[in-house]
């Protein structure tokens, strides 16, 4: 077993996904992939990456769905990583204290030196977010880009995950959500950000926006009308 | 890398690609970066690189080759090319795909002499480009944005998941954020279309029946902007009603376009400042000829009861309410939401604006329209309604990226007669162009092409990107003539870039049984990567990856501009190669100099650009001071647009993140065709020839003057198998017909549309064999509506036989709501030949994986004249590949039941790369850090 942090960290770092204008892309996955693989928890292995059976380490991936929605139904596609829970079941359950909640700010990693690879984490984790390098016999995961968000070697604009620095509709966003006034806090308190599978009580800090209401045709609508008569009968009147 | 030409920051640790990121400060991506940029590592390091210069030494397609030195490979395409040029240059055919170079390409191919060059254009998106640039000077995709900050209602024409990819999704971002309604206009919901307020699954192919329905609704309505359409449009030219000259303006003895005054009561020069011109009526000329304004004309059309929302309901699958509501919203936002920006400007004629009004309704279109047979009218049909609206280039609307909008009058007219062509000698003016008159053809006294793909000829007068779809085709056919060398240059011919792919491959492959010679009896192929289609090559030039060579996005090209300014970039090789290759434009312009072209050797023969690719961007000119980039140009590198060359030219763009960019005024922003600041702007930097304005044009005159020859007026008429055709299709206002395929004999045998999209993450083949984005999409499946399906007796993953007139594959089933019950699709170029690319043989992409070009025909069946005409768009010769028609059937799928056909594996040419089985990459970088 190992324990959470005693008290709420001051720092409540993650990620808000507006799912109103993910596009389904995959850059998020993809930039995620580029920048990991030789990151912190570098490599993100690749299994007969020109095979039949090709199989990889990814941090990030995008699912599409299509939901019925009882209208004319609509098409969502969700991006899922890890939510950096605040009752993090994959730590509580690591038996070597591999799998680990920062006290600064809440980011969950995982300690590669004391990593086993017995993968409880992975069972316990309800989001299905972890990667077991097999190659190397450890569990991996999103970082949240630690070795960015703190990097000074980049400029302070870069000072980002790569997935939402990357994301060509901008439907990522990188904040402390235990500021209330912060942009991810804001954005999450007027869109109705809310948690994934809130039943499993394990307090995601992520936070999904949900798609906008469809503008459909719930706008009153005059539909045109011809009040002139005769050909181009409305020109007349224009015109004199 | 790829047409959407982003700006990028390579970081490098050890002479290794450590990351790639999008550039902030760079006009298109701003920073972002998609799927396919992001997984730029995978590209530019995969085994599938060609490593050295191959000549063929078995059977053709069999992927049996020896590799050469470069010297050797320069003297035998040196030698090929020469013996061509020294006799018949038009016996070479020099075709190029993707490319960004195609300044250099197409004026290397006028150098040489030959009339037969064109790069992909012409299956990809002339329809596009023509019906924009004869409509209203500019068009959609490159030349065009919408104004996604202001408009309140955007309505997308099929378009998938690209063209152009990062822009459209930061766009539709914003305009989700700041609330404007979004109405997908698609037969698949996928991509961007899943974010529509409204999802409209059409029909393919009725597009242009829905939009004249939307104007058929406005003019009976009276909701078009009528002081608009007197100032800025030819709604007011007057057309002549009968004889000689039917259809054609009116006009004065100095060639004015005349309208008639309301007041004066007699004709004046159209657009004039204050003339009060008749939108509608008949009017008796002078000469007691009759003529109409185009308007008139337009209504009568229109508002035929065929064109109500209710007529086209059935054809399009959508209901007539709903077009009418679509109407409504449309006219609401355009007149009761109008958008005004407090900017002075001065329209062309010199009326002062206190502000700027827009109509704030925004459009954008691509393959969807494009690459149907009808795809040039519905286009047109699109402009023409954004024009009755007055939101062309108006705020909220479609804005135009500087160097267009270009009038007809600024653009070229095609070279390449077959008397002009002399042995060793440059063609005298560029091959592609605007054809405004039937004189401007590239035909015979006979009517006969000229080109080996028979642009500009009475099968497709308007075909301004040529038809790169045709070119093996007719070569192997012999008809106009036969070639004796193709080079080809990143375009996957003889797989995912072309229709029928089995039978092209026949045709590649194909002998002569009196010579053994093969019909097309020597093919260069220039690629970085082992496609499929270099084993059906005889000389392999092998390219670098994207990060090895210099590259230039040129206004001369497909340039990168935006709305509020033009710019242009160029990329600087960031890695050596560790392999044997060289880039294909270094290769040609050393091929030019041993060739001895005019352009690449210096009087005393030897080579101009002896520095090489970056040699020429440096110091060629186009003409005088005007070069393939626009900034620091000058001896000092101060001066811009034109210039004489810079030295430091390359220096100064590295200095400023690879890109230039020139911000145009507030003033000059908007309303670009009848902008005095803007055109005088314009016609400063050389985009355009004068200051002249950019007239909307509703009624297309140079369409009616090929509908008069057809009509047996005139010098140069059609020959008699081509009239009817001509007379049809080259109708002055936009018309909807339905697609060719369509109306085929036993069509009622193939119920079902089937298209093709493609998907974000990748970049047609260059990006399926990548070994991220492979992990994506790695093999794929025909989509069809659930509904469908299920009244059909077919379940999810169910093997199906599709078929067409043209071929039958079999391929497994994966079930969907969101696409229209009368199509299929699937995604474009994932399936591929196995051996192919270095990937395994027996890759999911070789073994499920699977292409639908071998339903599509490249050719119509013959007519009643015995001509069989191509499978395109009879204006543009655009390839209408979206016109296909099938039949899906259940079939019991066979123990390892894989895609079919099945293709013979292909060998791999010694020397590429091992394969990896595992893939550690970055392991070397952990806690290296970043350097850039």
């Amino acid at each position: 077993m190992t324990m959470l942090p005693s008290s709420l960290p001051p720092k409540k770092l993650g990620l808000v996904i507006d799912l109103d204008i993910c596009v389904g892309c995959h850059a998020c996955a993809v930039n995620c992939k580029q920048w990991n693989t030789g990151g912190h928890s570098a490599p993100l292995t690749d299994h007969e990456p020109y095979g039949n059976d090709v199989f990889g380490v990814w941090f990030n991936r995008v699912h599409g769905y299509e939901v019925d929605d009882g209208k004319s139904g609509r098409a969502v596609y969700f991006p899922r990583s890890c939510l950096h829970c605040e009752d993090a079941p994959c730590v509580t359950v690591c038996p070597t204290g591999a799998s680990y909640k920062r006290g600064e700010d809440g980011i969950v990693l995982v300690d590669h030196d004391k990593c086993i690879g017995c993968k409880l984490c992975s069972w316990s984790c309800p989001y299905g977010a972890r990667e077991f390098d097999e190659d190397e016999g450890v569990m991996k995961k999103c970082t949240l880009c630690v070795d960015r968000v703190y990097n000074e070697n980049l400029e302070e604009w870069e000072r980002l995950p790569a997935c939402v620095i990357t994301c060509p509709a901008g439907a990522r966003h990188f904040g402390d959500f235990a500021d209330p006034n912060s942009d991810v806090s804001k954005m999450s308190a007027e869109r109705g950000g809310y948690d994934l599978m809130p039943e499993m009580d394990t307090k995601p800090v992520n936070k999904y926006l949900p798609p906008r209401p469809r503008q459909l045709d719930e706008k009153p609508n005059q539909l045109l009308d011809a009040p002139e008569k005769g050909f181009l009968g409305w020109l007349d009147k224009v015109l004199s | 890398m790829c047409a959407c030409r982003c700006g990028i920051k390579v970081h490098l640790t050890n002479g290794e690609v450590r990351y790639i990121q999008g550039n902030p400060n760079h006009p298109i991506n701003k920073g972002v970066l998609c799927a396919k940029g992001s997984a730029g590592i995978m590209q530019h390091n995969s085994p599938a690189r060609l490593t050295k210069p191959l000549k063929r030494v078995g059977e053709r397609g069999a992927g049996e080759f020896e590799e050469i030195e470069w010297e050797e490979a320069m003297e035998i395409a040196t030698k090929w090319l020469g013996d061509v040029r020294s006799t018949a240059p038009e016996k070479l055919a020099f075709f190029t795909g993707r490319d960004q170079s195609q300044s250099l390409t197409g004026w290397w191919a006028k150098e040489f002499g030959t009339p037969n060059y064109a790069a992909h254009g012409g299956f990809c998106s002339v329809n596009m480009a023509a019906a924009g640039i004869y409509t209203i000077g500019s068009a959609f995709w490159e030349f065009s944005e919408p104004d996604w900050e202001h408009t309140k209602y955007f309505l997308m024409f099929g378009v998938a998941e690209d063209h152009d990819s990062n822009p459209i999704k930061r766009g539709l971002g914003e305009l989700k954020g700041q609330g404007g309604k979004y109405i997908s206009i698609n037969p698949v919901r996928t991509g961007y279309a899943a974010l529509a307020d409204e999802w409209l699954g059409i029909k393919p192919g009725t597009d242009g029946l829905f939009v004249l329905a939307l104007i058929h609704e406005l003019l009976r309505a009276g909701k078009v902007d009528v002081e608009y359409l007197k100032r800025y449009s030819n709604a007011v030219n007057l057309v002549i009603q009968d004889g000689d000259e039917d259809g054609l303006f009116v006009r004065d003895e100095e060639g004015n376009e005349l309208c008639w005054d309301v007041n004066l009561g007699k004709p004046v020069p159209s657009n004039g400042k204050d003339s009060s011109p008749a939108l509608k009526g008949e009017f008796t000329l002078a000469d007691g000829r009759i003529a109409k304004p185009v308007f008139h004309i337009l209504a009568e059309r229109y508002l035929e009861e065929k064109y109500s929302p209710d007529a086209v309901a059935e054809e399009t699958g959508i209901d007539g309410a709903t077009i009418k509501r679509i109407a409504a919203e449309m006219a609401h936002a355009a007149f009761e939401e109008e958008l005004t920006l407090y900017i002075p400007w001065t329209d062309w004629c010199g009326r002062k604006h206190d502000k700027m009004v827009g109509r704030p309704v925004a459009m954008h279109a691509m393959r969807g329209i494009s690459a149907h047979s009808n795809g040039f009218h519905t286009c047109r049909a699109i402009h023409v309604l954004q024009i009755l609206l007055g939101s062309i280039d108006a705020p909220g609307g479609m804005r135009f990226k500087p160097p267009y909008p270009k009038g007809l009058d600024s653009m070229p007219k095609p070279t390449g007669m077959l008397k002009d062509i002399k042995p060793n000698t440059p063609l005298a003016g560029g091959h592609l162009g605007y054809v405004t008159a039937p004189e401007d053809l590239l035909v015979d006294d006979d009517g006969k092409p000229q080109r080996i793909d028979k642009a500009f000829s009475w099968d497709a007068p308007m075909s301004a990107h040529g038809l790169m779809h045709m070119v093996i085709s007719n070569a192997w056919r012999g008809d106009p003539y036969p070639v004796d060398v193709l080079f080809l240059y990143m375009a996957n011919m003889a797989w995912n870039s072309t229709m029928n792919t089995a039978e092209t491959i026949k045709m590649l492959t194909d002998k002569d049984e009196e010579t053994g010679e093969y019909k097309i009896p020597k093919i260069i192929y220039s690629d970085a990567y082992y496609s499929e289609t270099v084993a059906f090559a005889d000389l392999i030039l092998p390219d670098t990856t994207y990060l090895e060579r210099w590259d230039c996005i040129s206004l001369l090209d497909r340039p990168i501009c935006d709305a509020d300014g033009p710019s242009d970039s160029i990329r600087q090789p960031v890695v050596k190669p560790n392999r044997d290759v060289r880039p294909f434009q270094d290769v040609i312009i050393e091929l030019g100099a041993r060739l001895g072209l005019p352009g690449l050797t210096n009087e005393g023969g030897e080579a101009k650009y002896p520095g090489g690719y970056s040699d020429y961007i440096i110091n060629h000119e186009r003409a005088p001071g005007v070069g393939l980039l626009a900034g620091w140009r000058g001896e000092d590198g101060d001066e811009l647009g034109v210039g004489a060359p810079n030295k430091r030219q390359l220096e100064k763009y590295i200095a400023n993140q690879c890109f230039w960019r020139m911000e145009l005024a507030p003033e000059q922003r908007y309303f670009k065709t009848i902008n005095k600041d803007y055109l005088e702007y314009a016609a400063d930097m050389r985009f355009i020839g004068s200051a002249k304005p950019i007239i909307g044009q509703i009624y297309s005159e140079p369409m009616q003057k090929f509908r008069l020859a057809a009509q047996g007026k005139g010098e140069v008429q059609p020959p008699e198998s081509h009239r009817k055709r001509v007379e049809t299709y080259f109708d002055p206002l936009p018309i909807w017909y339905t697609p060719f395929e369509n109306e085929q004999k036993g069509v009622e045998e193939f119920p079902m549309h089937a298209l093709t999209q493609r998907p974000a993450a990748m970049y047609h083949s260059w990006g399926t064999q990548n070994a991220w984005l492979r992990q994506i999409h790695g093999s794929n499946n025909l989509h069809m509506s659930r509904k469908k399906a299920e009244k059909m007796g077919i379940e999810n993953g169910d093997w199906v036989k599709v078929s067409s007139r043209n071929g039958e594959i079999t391929v497994q089933v994966e079930l969907m709501d969101g696409v229209n019950e009368d199509t299929v699709w699937t995604w474009n170029a994932i399936g591929k030949r196995s051996g192919a690319w270095n990937l395994e043989p027996d890759a999911k992409e070789a073994q499920e994986g699977f292409l639908l070009n071998h339903l599509i025909d490249e050719r119509l069946p013959a007519d009643e004249h015995g001509y069989a005409q191509s499978c395109s768009d009879p204006v543009t010769g655009q390839g209408a590949w979206f016109d296909v028609r099938v039949r899906v059937e259940k079939v019991n799928a066979k123990p390892n039941q894989r895609s079919e056909p099945v293709f013979e594996t292909v060998k791999l040419p010694e020397g590429m790369q091992k394969r990896p089985d595992i893939l550690r990459y970055g392991a070397n970088f952990k806690k290296k850090g970043m350097s850039s």
